[in-house]
């Protein structure tokens, strides 16, 4: 099963591309939903015992490489089913030309790719080779259109992502050299024996990782690129594609090889509430809605960090739960950004206004996201963050608990900022001729709020999930 | 590793971080994609040097090379993609000039 | 040693009149010459297989991008040029100091390393490694070339809209 992860897409992306020309829009477009549903269904049934026997087949001798699936592993495909779907179900209806929608779909293959040897792996190496897949195929994807304000977004990443690189692969030389390998295991062996240098090492595969997480020393590429990308990328990108090249690297690191050391919890703790108020501030004075989507989404994966941070069991399961929830509600977002731009033809929060007349569907599902991404009960994001102040109240770490409680009031004041300019108040000149988005932007939308309220209300159940 | 090593490392790890300054250097002086993009080849030239000596001092060239190899085939395919993304730039802008790029700040 | 030493310091020479030369043309034969010195300091390592990928890769194909992105993009009159060359002077004497001040700097504060290295692994050669110790990376290197060939398909391609 492992391995059919990431060679059922491949040979479909290669089957895909020898069709008649004619044939291949449509028939990628399906063949890469259907991969995407069963990747979505199997992540989601898997813990619960009915895939299990499918999975023990092993075939390394075939292969000649590892991939072994956990619980963490299930986290990501998951995330990248969903989110990949949902991106897919947009792109259907917002992507018009017929070559572009081809050419995403081939480049959601490869991310989809990338994204589930990353959740396999267990090499350094290997890691970065499939990080920088995906980065060379997000540079692309934000240049679907080459709108004219994309090429700025899409450079800064290439820099910063060459240079998030050469950290990387600086620290991989001190690992060949000190260790004699770049395994997960030979790493772990060595890093008991061996003092500062496998530190330093340790230290600048972090860095980079930072670099392609766009967190807050460094975040300065990704909103630029989150709002410049065509709609069904910035779903992609936003919901899950950061993500697993950076937090979910970071945490399948901290979890296999390095642990938690005390230098190592603190530099997670203070990037991670640097990220969240940062985050949170930029996002409240911004007036374009993906932008401050993409800052609330910086925000949001410093709480990650923070749980991260508290170095205790109850801390991963809260960034656990955190990770799938962003990944759920901000591509939501960016699915309704999108519907509103589809619409209205604009992201201007100043000419939008009284968008839930004309737009009801959209406007609630938007309206139960935000609530979500506030932390409202009874919705998902509340028990995420519930889990995250209680972990690191558990932990002692009290300060960064309140930081934690007044970014999420933060969080509410930018999101209600939204829903007001939005999708309350008077219908302005602008939208006085605006109708509901089609089915098909409505689809994802529909599914990943039902997915939010779901999650909230059947929480005692899926934490066993989480927990395990 | 014996001190004649760990004189042949630093040697090496002196000439690894020169390249490093002169790459950094480049990327924040200039204002020109290219020059930028010039930068960023000359720190991946140092970081191919790093992994290379790493295997030569180490006993494992096997490996480093086998990484080495990967790595300048990414490079190159990153430079590709790069030229690309400068030659589309150009053709909006006219110009390769990075403070042209600088009208989206938020 | 000493052959290698002095190639590693031509290799820092010609990244540095990469970086300070005025005329792109000449920056891009800098950076190939570096690359053609990197290949030589591979093979004098003993990393022949690796040589060759950098020689013919990166000091050819790069070489080759960079000019074709440079002969369309580069139109500078000659006045705007010398112009230029004046202020860069300003803008780049600081290098080759920092350079200097690095270089000396580093090999003072040079304290011996005690760490156990670890013993060479027994598959010695490069081709076992290469074919079957590290597959996947062989397969994320398919995957990271498709996406470049995605990526020259799009955005190598005019603009659709005419202009």
């Amino acid at each position: 099963m492992n391995y059919l992860l990431i060679f059922v897409p491949f040979i479909a992306l290669v089957l895909v591309n020898l069709l008649p020309k004619k044939l291949r829009p449509i028939s990628s477009f399906l063949v890469l939903l259907l991969i995407l549903a069963a990747q979505s269904i199997f992540a989601a049934l898997a813990p619960f015992g009915l895939i299990r026997a499918v999975g023990a087949v092993r075939m390394e001798h075939l292969f000649g490489f590892h991939l072994l699936i956990d619980n963490l592993s299930l986290l990501l495909l998951l995330s990248a089913g969903i989110v990949g779907f949902s991106a897919l179900m947009v792109a259907w209806h917002s992507i018009k030309d017929e070559d572009d929608r081809f050419n995403f779909t081939n480049l959601l293959f490869i991310l989809l790719i990338g994204m589930n040897g990353i959740s396999m792996l267990r090499d350094l190496f290997s890691l970065y080779v499939f990080i920088e897949a995906i980065a060379v195929s997000t540079f692309i994807m934000i240049l679907l259109y080459k709108a004219r304000e994309a090429y700025e977004g899409a450079l800064k990443y290439l820099i910063l992502s060459v240079v998030a690189s050469v950290m990387m692969l600086s620290s991989i030389a001190l690992f060949i050299m000190f260790c004699g390998g770049t395994s997960f295991e030979v790493i772990k062996l060595s890093l008991v024996s061996s003092g500062a240098l496998a530190r330093i090492a340790i230290a600048l595969f972090i860095c980079g990782l930072f670099i392609k997480g766009g967190l807050v020393p460094f975040h300065g590429w990704l909103a630029d690129a989150y709002t410049s990308a065509p709609a069904p990328v910035s779903v992609v990108l936003a919901g899950v594609v950061t993500k697993a090249s950076g937090i979910f690297t970071l945490i399948r690191l901290l979890t296999a090889v390095i642990g938690f050391s005390p230098a190592t919890k603190d530099l997670l703790l203070i990037i991670g509430a640097i990220s969240i108020v940062i985050g949170a501030l930029a996002a409240l004075g911004q007036k374009d809605i993906k932008r401050m989507l993409a800052y609330s989404s910086i925000s949001q994966m410093g709480y990650i960090l923070v749980a991260l941070g508290c170095g205790t069991r109850l801390g991963l399961i809260a960034a656990a739960f955190h990770f799938l929830n962003h990944a759920i509600f901000k591509s939501q977002l960016f699915a309704n950004a999108a519907a509103v731009e589809e619409q209205t033809g604009s992201r201007d929060l100043g000419s939008l206004g009284g968008l839930a007349q004309k737009m009801p569907v959209t406007g609630i599902t938007s309206a139960i996201a935000s609530l979500s991404t506030a932390g409202i009960p009874p919705l998902s994001g509340f028990w995420s963050k519930l889990l995250i102040i209680i972990a690191l109240w558990v932990s002692g770490n009290y300060f960064y608990a309140v930081i934690a409680v007044l970014a999420s009031l933060l969080t509410l004041a930018y999101f209600l900022t939204l829903q007001r300019e939005a999708f309350f108040g008077q219908v302005s000149v602008k939208v006085s001729s605006v109708t509901e988005a089609s089915a098909g932007m409505l689809i994802p939308a529909v599914l990943l709020s039902a997915m939010t309220v779901g999650l909230g209300l059947v929480f005692p159940f899926v934490i066993k999930y989480f927990v395990r | 590793m014996g001190i004649e090593m760990s004189q042949m490392f630093w040697t090496f790890f002196i000439f690894f971080a020169l390249l490093l300054v002169e790459g950094f250097y480049c990327i924040i002086v200039t204002y020109n994609f290219l020059r930028v993009l010039i930068g960023l080849e000359l720190l991946m030239k140092a970081v191919t040097l790093f992994i290379i000596v790493a295997g030569y001092l180490s006993g494992n060239l096997a490996l480093a090379q086998s990484i080495a190899i990967t790595v300048i085939v990414i490079e190159v395919v990153v430079v590709v993609v790069a030229a690309g993304i400068i030659i589309g730039f150009f053709r909006e802008y006219d110009s390769l000039n990075i403070k042209n790029a600088r009208s989206m700040k938020g | 040693m000493n052959v290698l030493l002095l190639l590693l310091i031509l290799m820092v020479l010609a990244g540095l009149w990469s970086i300070l030369t005025s005329l792109l043309l000449r920056a891009t034969i800098a950076l190939a010459l570096t690359s053609v010195l990197l290949t030589v300091v591979m093979f004098q390592m003993n990393a022949p297989l690796a040589a060759v990928f950098e020689l013919s890769v990166c000091a050819g194909l790069i070489s080759v991008v960079f000019i074709s992105v440079i002969s369309l993009t580069h139109r500078q009159p000659l006045k705007e040029y010398l112009a230029r060359r004046q202020k860069r002077i300003l803008r780049f004497w600081p290098l080759p100091v920092l350079l200097l001040v690095v270089g000396v700097g580093l090999s003072f504060v040079h304290r011996p390393v005690h760490i156990m290295l670890p013993h060479p692994t027994a598959f010695g050669d490069i081709r076992i490694m290469m074919w079957q110790l590290r597959r996947l990376d062989l397969f994320g290197q398919i995957l990271v070339l498709l996406a470049g060939v995605y990526g020259v398909l799009i955005l190598f391609r005019g603009n659709k809209n005419g202009n």
